[in-house]
């Protein structure tokens, strides 16, 4: 309990650090909000002038794919504030920071983290939620008291599957500390999940249920809420998947640390 | 005069060359990119024959090409303005013999001309072994394409210059620069054809010049419109060049006499 606490608190001060060097650029603080803000708001765009023109795709509705596309947004979003190493090749491998991370009291991985969090993100759950809850509203979608509880469940599994991808990923660079390129090809990637997987070709599917599991945070939970029964399996294996891709994201990362050896001078 | 652009285009061209295999991984992210787009519209077209005027094959051809026409205009140069800016580099850049506007443009075309020659190309050539489309059958439509590209290419750099510019101003505008760098994404057309949008916003976009980036050059690509509605687009977008370089004169002239050198 006492550990946990102290993480809280290290938490709390690293919130208001960032909170402090970001506002004092304001404008530009603000920009970034509008700009992420506008990054979610496109997709959408592109899927109501998109069904403007027809009226189903694969069988589902627009308001179907708006809800999907609301869902897969705040796990996206908790992801990209908890895990926005983005540049954790650049910052930790080639300038040397890893070795002043390896230092500190805190597990590594959660010190990355921290060093590195991204609270205006909750922006984006915030987006999230409205358009989730505009398409509900438009199709009579009806909830039980449990529901809530499973989304949470559902949205925290859908963080930990790109949060172990992306760990994973990242660990790359304690073996090779040239500059590997892959992290942004799996931040296009994620695109994928945003839309029925039905949509693509047989390799694709396979890949984003199995390989990068991407289709678990966006369609296969969002399904469970549309009450479309033949996903209801992998809804349900969500959580398994989240835990499982995370231990491996976790397991790779500490391999790599325990491999590295700094490079930076 | 003209001898130092080339040089500084030559430069840039050979320092992209140096780190060319980043690249690669460009060109597969491009990959994913058109291939999430292909069978997106694959599964929107349906049984479908026509959508906002294109066929499915002419769809086809506009992903592929729209975004590998992004691979050739695309630059970073208001980052790296903003960086000078913020560094304090600028005020050396602005005492050299040379015009600092002009040096950032024949850097964004050597860095312009490096990704055609190292991605576009072989990135187009690629992803035709994947997805079957067709390229433009006669000399005189690959000509369009290529000079109506080129003036997207200057339309994209103008206005990348302009967010620079800002950021004499606001000395920190990495926010802005993104949200341009989306807008420019949906405005221009990349990611869905400007004839697909309710009339309202096609005349509202009319009025602006993000679609002389990317949906002019695409749609001119397909050859799902006559060739006279191929000139006149060009001719829009000579029009936006020109149109363009007066806020850029206007920014210039204020921004040399309010520069801030922060730290440096």
């Amino acid at each position: 309990m006492g550990e946990i606490k102290h993480v809280l608190g290290i938490f709390a001060t690293y919130l208001g650090q960032y909170f402090k060097t970001r506002l004092a650029y304001r404008t530009d603080f603000f920009g970034e909000l509008v700009s992420n803000l506008i990054n979610e708001l496109i997709n959408l765009v592109f899927i109501v002038v998109v069904f403007q023109h027809v009226p189903l795709l694969n069988d589902w509705t627009r308001d179907e794919i708006i809800f999907i596309y609301g869902f897969f947004l705040i796990p996206y979003a908790l992801f990209s504030m908890f895990f926005g190493f983005w540049d954790f090749n650049e910052r930790y491998i080639i300038r040397g920071e890893m070795d002043r991370v390896l230092t500190r009291p805190l597990h590594n991985l959660a010190q990355v983290c921290l060093e590195s969090i991204a609270p205006d993100r909750i922006f984006g759950v915030i987006t999230g939620l409205i358009i989730m809850g505009y398409a509900a509203i438009q199709l009579d979608l009806s909830f039980t008291w449990y529901d809530p509880f499973l989304f949470v469940g559902l949205v925290v599994s859908g963080m930990l599957i790109y949060g172990g991808v992306y760990t994973a990923i990242a660990a790359i660079s304690f073996f090779s500390d040239s500059r590997t390129g892959i992290s942004p090809m799996i931040w296009n990637i994620q695109q994928y999940g945003r839309y029925p997987v039905d949509v693509y070709n047989k390799v694709i599917r396979f890949v984003l249920t199995y390989v990068l599991p991407f289709a678990f945070v966006g369609v296969y939970p969002a399904a469970y809420f549309l009450r479309k029964e033949t996903w209801y399996a992998y809804a349900a294996f969500t959580p398994v998947v989240g835990i499982v891709f995370f231990s491996i994201g976790l397991v790779v990362w500490n391999w790599g640390v325990r491999k590295y050896s700094g490079a930076g001078s | 005069m003209g001898k130092l652009y080339l040089e500084l285009i030559r430069i840039r061209f050979l320092t992209l060359l140096a780190y060319r295999v980043n690249y690669y991984s460009g060109i597969i992210i491009y990959a994913i990119n058109i291939g999430a787009y292909y069978f997106l519209w694959g599964a929107i077209y349906g049984g479908q024959q026509q959508l906002g005027g294109l066929s499915v094959e002419q769809m086809t051809a506009y992903v592929a090409i729209a975004w590998m026409s992004r691979a050739f205009y695309f630059n970073n140069i208001d980052m790296e303005m903003a960086q000078e800016v913020r560094e304090g580099k600028v005020a050396i850049e602005m005492i050299r013999p040379y015009n600092y506007l002009s040096v950032k443009t024949a850097q964004a075309f050597g860095e312009g001309i490096f990704r055609m020659l190292f991605f576009a190309a072989p990135g187009i050539f690629l992803i035709s072994l994947f997805i079957p489309f067709q390229f433009p059958s006669t000399p005189e439509a690959w000509g369009m394409y290529l000079l109506s590209l080129m003036f997207a290419f200057v339309i994209n750099t103008q206005l990348n210059l302009l967010t620079g510019l800002v950021t004499f101003f606001l000395f920190r505008n990495d926010g802005m620069m993104r949200a341009k760098r989306v807008v420019v994404d949906l405005l221009s057309g990349l990611v869905l054809p400007i004839s697909f949008f309710p009339g309202w916003a096609q005349t509202l976009m009319g009025y602006l010049p993000f679609q002389a980036i990317n949906y002019y050059p695409s749609v001119i690509f397909t050859g799902a419109i006559p060739a006279s509605r191929a000139w006149q687009m060009i001719g829009f977008q000579a029009i936006w060049v020109a149109v363009i370089l007066i806020p850029i004169f206007v920014l210039w002239r204020r921004a040399q006499t309010k520069l801030v050198v922060q730290g440096g």
